[in-house]
């Protein structure tokens, strides 16, 4: 039974994830000029180009060329990134636990405090601590990230002193530890490293909280919402009359209930945290794939520069997927429904 | 009631509204009248570079001595005009692509649902990057992929705005006058959308501006020396951790206070259009 729905959800997918795999091959394609003059290089005979242009397999039909596609998708060849001269796919694989690391840290501090903020408002709707959380979201979505970042970076490390130098993952003392999961936090705590833990999360300080800030508005506004209507509802009405502790009735009974289309907001959520980790990552000089499309970018490497987007495409249909489970082990009516 | 009273009332009670528009008039007035308002050339540099605020220069002076005050107000124009350019685009596109999908329904809906799920498949500010990048590093890209990635938002609400008034009462009377489907699409269709759309105009434009300054912040669209606030937050990123904040602040500031602007305009405008979804 679950089986089949999880089976059902996967299949509802996979057009969406055709629709990436076909907006990134079109991408590939309308490269600027013509592809096989630019891998070429400027000095190449007229021959050379046509010569590289059959080797592309650029003569060929556009299916054609989508079926090419396909096969190195599936042989997992994105190309040869030109600036460091390493197989794109490697050089993704590398550097993807950076940005997951700092992504995921981003979402538990914006869910924690803006599911903490959307409560404490709705408890007392049109008092000053609701504006005052009302101006905090509305700031917070107002703030240009690589802005916010710049602003930490001056405050925190600049003025006060408490932040390391905004220069990567680690400061130039420490050694990143052995490679587990790739996310430093938890394989500095799993060698046991408290001082490349604690290195590790000073990094990551800022630009978590920059990425934190940013995504907060959306799931407090949405928290807000849900609390306000599930607060009025009979069966909170029915615990209150009842005699229940208030703690009780706003944690256990109305949050979680309260919980559920603050899930669906999720995916909404994590588009702004994805899109926003690329300019974060460019601040803190954070050697994740964000940062690896900009340099490339800027180099006029476009084999890279495709294949974040398509990684970035990939993962995102997979996470939209995952909130969806869950919602539906969450949620049994979903189930019912489906 | 009528809309101008409406409008009035609305402002009289939510005076964050009203700061808005003082705020929004101040920022066109920027964009039209800036550059023959700023004290200095934009481009021009001088010998005094990264001298903090002072009396001459009220936001300091850059790393080629050029005054930022000048620099950040008639970045307004530019920064302002593309964000505009791009919802003018995604306005009329997907204003008709949504209408004619919630209307006609069919293969039209299937087609038109399609795309947007397809471009909602990427994260936006990753997409915007990866179609400059393909189509080209040019300012008219930015806007193109600006719009592309704000399409799916106004296609769905002007989908369901239209859907909603398929089955109403002034569209059958059209039709049984003997108007054509087209016909009762643009003259009874549309009209009773657009107000909404135009709302939509203004809750996005704060996030279309971000996205332009976002791409320009990365390399993408503008070139330096232009004045635009994205890249001149670039520029003055380099001297932030040497203490010069003067650089990066202003123009940031200045886009900060732009977005903000537009947000709270969005959710005012919001309330007098369309009183139902009052928060």
């Amino acid at each position: 039974m679950v089986l089949g729905l999880v089976a059902q959800r996967l299949a509802a997918a996979l057009p969406t994830l055709a629709g990436v795999v076909v907006v990134t091959f079109l991408l590939t394609r309308a490269l600027p000029g013509d592809p096989a003059a630019y891998f070429a290089g400027p000095a190449a005979t007229r021959e050379a180009v046509e010569e590289i242009r059959r080797t592309l397999g650029l003569d060929q039909p556009l299916w054609l060329q989508f079926l090419d596609y396909l096969g190195d998708l599936a042989r997992g060849d994105l190309g040869i990134s030109i600036t460091t001269g390493q197989p794109v796919l490697a050089d993704l694989a590398q550097r993807l636990p950076a940005s997951a690391e700092l992504t995921l840290l981003g979402l538990a501090i914006a869910a924690n405090f803006g599911v903490t903020m959307g409560v404490v408002a709705a408890l007392r709707p049109g008092s000053w601590v609701d504006h005052l959380c009302r101006m905090i979201a509305t700031a917070g979505v107002s703030l240009p990230t690589f802005f916010t970042g710049l602003l930490f970076v001056y405050v925190f490390y600049y003025v006060l002193g408490w932040a390391p130098a905004p220069l990567g993952r680690l400061d130039a003392f420490s050694s990143p530890p052995p490679h587990v999961t790739g996310f430093y936090l938890i394989d500095s705590a799993l060698a046991g490293d408290g001082e490349t833990f604690a290195a590790a999360a000073a990094q990551l300080a800022l630009p978590a909280l920059t990425l934190g800030i940013f995504a907060l508005a959306p799931i407090a506004r949405m928290t807000r919402g849900a609390m306000l209507a599930v607060m009025s509802s009979d069966f909170i009405r029915a615990a209150r009359a009842s005699g229940l502790a208030r703690r009780t009735l706003v944690l256990r009974y109305a949050l979680r209930n309260a919980l559920l289309p603050v899930v669906t907001t999720l995916g909404m959520v994590l588009s702004f945290l994805l899109g926003a980790n690329v300019l974060v990552e460019k601040v803190f000089a954070w050697p994740g794939i964000g940062s690896y499309a900009v340099e490339a970018l800027i180099a006029s490497d476009y084999a890279p520069v495709q294949g974040f987007v398509l990684t970035m495409g990939v993962l995102y249909v997979t996470l939209n997927l995952l909130i969806d489970l869950a919602y539906q082990a969450i949620d049994p009516r979903v189930r019912i429904e489906a | 009631m009528s809309t101008l009273a409406h409008a009035r009332h609305v402002l009289a009670e939510n005076p964050v509204t009203a700061v808005a528009f003082c705020l929004f008039a101040l920022l066109v007035a920027a964009a039209i009248a800036g550059p023959s308002l700023v004290p200095y050339d934009p481009l021009a540099s001088s010998d005094r570079a990264l001298a903090p605020p002072s009396v001459q220069h009220w936001f300091g002076t850059d790393n080629l001595g050029r005054d930022v005050f000048s620099r950040v107000v008639v970045a307004a124009r530019l920064d302002l005009g593309m964000a505009f350019a791009a919802m003018a685009i995604v306005f009329a596109t997907g204003t008709v692509a949504g209408v004619a999908a919630g209307f006609l329904g069919g293969w039209t809906d299937r087609v038109i649902g399609r795309v947007t799920d397809t471009i909602m498949a990427f994260p936006l500010f990753v997409l915007a990057m990866g179609l400059v990048a393909a189509a080209g590093n040019t300012v008219a890209n930015v806007i193109w992929a600006t719009a592309i990635i704000n399409f799916p938002i106004y296609a769905r609400v002007a989908r369901t705005e239209a859907n909603i008034r398929r089955e109403a009462g002034f569209v059958e009377a059209a039709r049984l006058s003997g108007r054509g489907t087209l016909q009762v699409m643009i003259c009874e269709i549309l009209p009773n959308v657009l107000p909404i759309m135009m709302v939509q105009v203004s809750l996005t434009m704060g996030y279309a501006i971000l996205n332009t300054a976002g791409l320009s912040f990365i390399g993408l669209g503008i070139r330096p020396p232009t004045a635009e606030w994205g890249i001149m937050v670039a520029e003055g990123a380099g001297y932030i951790v040497s203490g010069e904040w003067w650089i990066a602040f202003f123009p940031g500031l200045a886009l900060m206070l732009a977005v903000f602007t537009f947000n709270l305009l969005g959710d005012g405008l919001r309330d007098i259009v369309d009183p139902r979804r009052r928060s």
